[in-house]
């Protein structure tokens, strides 16, 4: 099996909303080893001017997963979970993710690559508010490994 | 909050520095609070079957901690615009002795009000990840 090229250029449906809860801000702040007070500490991030703790860079894979999970499920995709191996991976920011935020992701399959007997599949994620303003795009490239 | 100016940067200084030692505890602290729970991330016997040296930290761990440092030197995770890496070499994390791995930020690409901080971030002195570059906001 392998990745079909004519899903290049295909948006998926939205995603349901996330809610960016402080806590969920904390933990994972915690797992990357972010120890700055405005990604702890609601008094240190109001007196920078944000509503709430503020995320770490990374933190937007969080809510990028369910899309990359429906392009994975996509029936006619071909995409074989077990061969893939992430291969690059960009977060490009309007504003930074604070708690309280709620966030939808929606999905569009950049390109669809071959290289050497594998695929390159480029996935754009454009995360927006609750206001549907762009808050950060999350890129991924997924690389199928072909047949051996 | 440090306000760095662009006319303080000079290209290729040094900015930030960091040393990180990852546990296995660190990757399940980590697959819990992302989510990804692939098991090649905590397990040795499913890491071995499907050809690997041993359990791998999550390249989004790596990425996750490896622009810290910067973010410490410019005072705000909010300034941080555009954050990339390419994922180019595993991280085995020993159960016993885990991993070490150090990041290098030296200034890339100097703008009016923002720079490009280039990453070197090296296990075993190789790197691990290439083109890593986060695009920050200054005052």
């Amino acid at each position: 099996m392998s990745v079909n090229p004519d899903i290049a250029g295909r948006t998926f449906a939205p995603v349901a909303p996330y809610l960016v809860g402080r806590e969920k801000i904390r933990e994972f702040s915690r797992a990357v080893f972010a120890t700055h007070p405005i990604n702890h500490d609601p008094e240190a991030a109001r007196a920078a001017g944000y509503a709430d703790v503020v995320a770490p860079p990374t933190f937007p894979v969080v809510v990028q997963e369910a899309t990359l999970a429906q392009l994975l499920a996509e029936p006619d995709a071909g995409i074989d979970f077990t061969r893939v191996v992430h291969g690059d991976q960009r977060f490009t920011f309007t504003r930074p993710i604070v708690a309280g935020d709620e966030l939808t992701a929606t999905l569009t399959v950049a390109s669809v690559k071959s290289l050497g007997g594998h695929s390159m599949v480029t996935a754009v994620s454009e995360i927006v508010d609750q206001a549907g303003a762009h808050v950060v795009t999350a890129t991924s490239t997924l690389v199928v490994r072909g047949d051996e | 909050m440090n306000a760095v100016r662009s006319d303080q940067l000079t290209v290729g200084d040094i900015v930030a520095e960091g040393e990180f030692t990852l546990s296995r505890d660190s990757l399940v602290r980590y697959a819990g609070a992302s989510g990804d729970f692939n098991p090649i991330h905590y397990r040795d016997d499913v890491a071995v079957d499907v050809g690997l040296p041993g359990v791998l930290a999550h390249g989004m761990l790596t990425m996750g901690f490896a622009v810290q440092p910067v973010v410490d030197w410019i005072g705000d995770p909010g300034r941080i615009a555009d954050y990339q890496v390419r994922f180019t070499r595993p991280v085995p994390v020993d159960a016993a002795d885990g991993a070490h791995v150090r990041v290098v930020a030296k200034v890339g690409q100097i703008e009016d009000s923002a720079c490009r901080i280039d990453l070197t971030v090296t296990f075993n002195d190789q790197t691990v990840l290439g083109k890593a570059q986060a695009r920050v906001f200054l005052a």
